[in-house]
């Protein structure tokens, strides 16, 4: 082989590797997904659910980080926490969730032996029967056709009552908007066929999230595989966020 | 420093719910009890309350006109209260307190009205040029005065009264409402709530009219009315005891049940509100001026001017024993977190947007406009000076 055949073959093996580079791009990039609204009878096709597995938690916080840039949340306020519990070997408890555990959890409450301890993530449990939303005195906030409870933020007049009327504290009033505030289970996302933002930070997939009205979802499965609780049921508010290995002290 | 103790769920750490929420039932329980005074002459023809009838009826309309003011500064977008009454949504609680306010500031209105046409006629053929003018708008531009239309007058204060009393009775009782189906807060959601804030409405509304009484009376050295005195102080003593008794009652029951919620709440009682309410709602402002109204109630001995002072000390004291009552209930049950677990801290702070000076300011107006009032119709006639 002479220099000229080597320089040939160097610059179509260049070329293709370039173009092939380049056309992987294409290939694999996300194309942008029309903002075409989808219609109310296909909304109805889904009832969003979500999982929270309180065995699997670690208390690293990644959710709750990945919530607050997600979803602009204010300071202070928040549509996704983690608690820790930990029992000592007196039986006494202890709960904290320093700053909603957005910088996880330094250190231990206890400087004795500590014989249990597990984390509790927390967020919106876009209850079926939702106390927040019968109580909204101009209808602001709503059940989505697809099981989501929301908020029109053009229409609240930050009244608060939903807050006070929320069993579980996920409401807030955004005092930069005026008006009520709580987890949309990223709205914004789902629509788009993505994961919300904690769901997609989680490391140990203690969060799971999926559609209620599909037999063969991953939700539907686990719920048919576990044993799992809700958070205050004797409310009746019928909350559609499932704990599984759920603790007495949780309320 | 963190101020809550205990532990909190992490959305609890400041309180939704202002010292504007406290300002609120407190201006409207005036209102209702006012109004169901004055119609205890207009309506029942309780003779002995004709001086102080139709100044308890424009009473409850000052404090009515500045009832909403504390709401709408405490409101997030002020400028969309009026969604309420576009898109009311009707399982809410809440959605009918504009319509119910709206249709008792109507009722009111009229009564004030109708009460006070013949001396508007008579003041509009007194005056001259845009004074009369205006008195004629007023009038709507109708001088009939006679036997016949004062009848008539005389029937449709009655019926607006009548009207009017359980209207009174739903826009207070339903304030309470609001608090007591609240089933997240363990410290509102009781039945018993809106019957007390109906009683408690009724001894604001006694107590701040004996309080003005008799302070404009002793001021202006007035001949003061002692049988309607003697019979509001009674009627205070009474609904006073009612209201405290209802209240402790509901804490007597929870106490004794001692259901889950007795343990968080037996601290909020002993720790949180320990001073705002034992040591002064229940001790202070409850127990001293029943004591005192007990003994000017029995004891017809005594002479007019200490029983009066008593009479206008315990009003006083009732006066800030409700205040105290609306700040227990709205700020007490949000210091308790849903966790069950810690409590919250509050103090509305000085000079913010909700805070007391903006609080005061608000108490204050309407007693300033019952002023002006005043000044245009005088509630109590002249005749009466001591010589």
């Amino acid at each position: 082989m002479d220099n000229k055949d080597r320089r040939k073959f160097i610059k179509l093996g260049l070329y293709s590797s370039a173009g092939l580079l380049v056309g992987s791009f294409y290939a694999f990039s996300k194309r942008e997904i029309s903002p075409e609204l989808k219609k109310y009878e296909d909304l109805l096709k889904f009832d969003w659910g979500f999982i929270v597995d309180t065995t699997r938690c670690i208390g690293c916080g990644a959710c709750v980080r990945a919530c607050k840039i997600e979803n602009e949340v204010p300071d202070t306020y928040f549509r996704t926490w983690v608690e820790r519990y930990e029992i000592n070997n007196k039986e006494a408890v202890r709960v904290d969730s320093p700053n909603g555990a957005i910088e996880s959890f330094k250190k231990n409450n206890y400087t004795d032996d500590i014989v249990k301890a597990f984390f509790v993530p927390k967020l919106c449990n876009h209850c079926y029967k939702s106390a927040c939303t019968q109580v909204c005195p101009v209808g602001a906030t709503f059940h989505s056709p697809d099981g989501v409870v929301l908020i029109d933020k053009e229409h609240c007049v930050g009244c608060g009552y939903c807050v006070q009327a929320c069993p579980y504290a996920c409401r807030y009033i955004n005092h930069e908007k005026g008006t009520a505030d709580k987890c949309t289970l990223c709205y914004h996302r789902i629509s788009k066929g993505e994961l919300p933002a904690c769901v997609n930070a989680c490391p140990r997939n203690a969060r799971v999230f999926g559609n209620l009205k599909d037999p063969k979802s991953q939700i539907r499965k686990i719920l048919h595989q576990r044993r799992y609780g809700l958070l205050k049921p004797d409310l009746g508010t019928n909350p559609k966020c499932y704990y599984i290995g759920l603790d007495l002290e949780v309320k | 420093m963190d101020p809550s103790h205990g532990f909190l769920f992490p959305n609890e750490l400041h309180i939704t719910w202002t010292v504007m929420i406290v300002l609120y039932p407190y201006i409207t329980g005036m209102v209702a009890g006012a109004f169901i005074v004055s119609s205890f002459y207009h309506v029942f023809g309780m003779e002995k309350l004709k001086p102080i009838a139709r100044f308890a009826l424009v009473s409850s309309f000052a404090f009515l006109l500045f009832a909403t003011v504390p709401l709408l500064n405490h409101l997030g977008r002020p400028e969309r209260a009026i969604n309420i009454l576009l898109t009311p949504n009707f399982n809410s609680a809440m959605s009918g307190f504009g319509f119910i306010y709206m249709f008792y500031m109507i009722i009111v209105f009229l009564e004030i009205w109708f009460s006070y046409r013949v001396d508007l006629i008579e003041r509009y053929e007194k005056s001259r040029g845009i004074v009369k003018f205006i008195y004629n708008i007023i009038i709507l531009g109708n001088t009939n005065d006679n036997e016949n239309t004062r009848k008539y007058d005389k029937k449709i204060i009655v019926f607006l009264g009548g009207l009017g009393i359980p209207v009174a009775c739903v826009l207070h009782g339903y304030v309470g409402f609001l608090f007591g189906s609240i089933k997240a807060n363990l410290w509102w959601s009781t039945p018993l709530m809106f019957i007390i804030f109906i009683f408690s409405a009724i001894v604001s509304g006694l107590a701040v009219l004996i309080f003005l009484y008799l302070f404009i009376h002793w001021r202006r050295k007035k001949v003061i009315n002692q049988e309607s005195i003697d019979l509001m102080s009674k009627w205070l003593w009474g609904f006073m005891i009612i209201a405290v008794t209802l209240e402790l009652m509901e804490i007597l029951s929870i106490s004794y049940e001692r259901t889950e919620k007795w343990a968080i709440l037996s601290k909020l009682i002993n720790h949180e509100l320990k001073i705002s309410y034992v040591y002064l709602q229940i001790g202070l402002f409850s127990i001293v001026p029943f004591l005192m109204l007990t003994v000017t109630s029995l004891f017809q001995s005594l002479n007019n001017n200490l029983r009066n002072s008593l009479i206008w000390l315990s009003s006083g004291l009732l006066l800030l024993q409700v205040l105290f009552m609306r700040w227990n209930v709205v700020i007490g049950g949000q210091l308790v977190s849903k966790s069950m677990r810690g409590f919250t801290d509050y103090f509305p702070g000085y000079f913010d947007k909700e805070g007391l000076l903006v609080s005061f300011l608000i108490i204050i107006t309407p007693f300033i406009l019952l002023r002006l009032f005043d000044k245009i119709f005088p509630f109590f006639g002249k005749k009466e000076l001591v010589e």
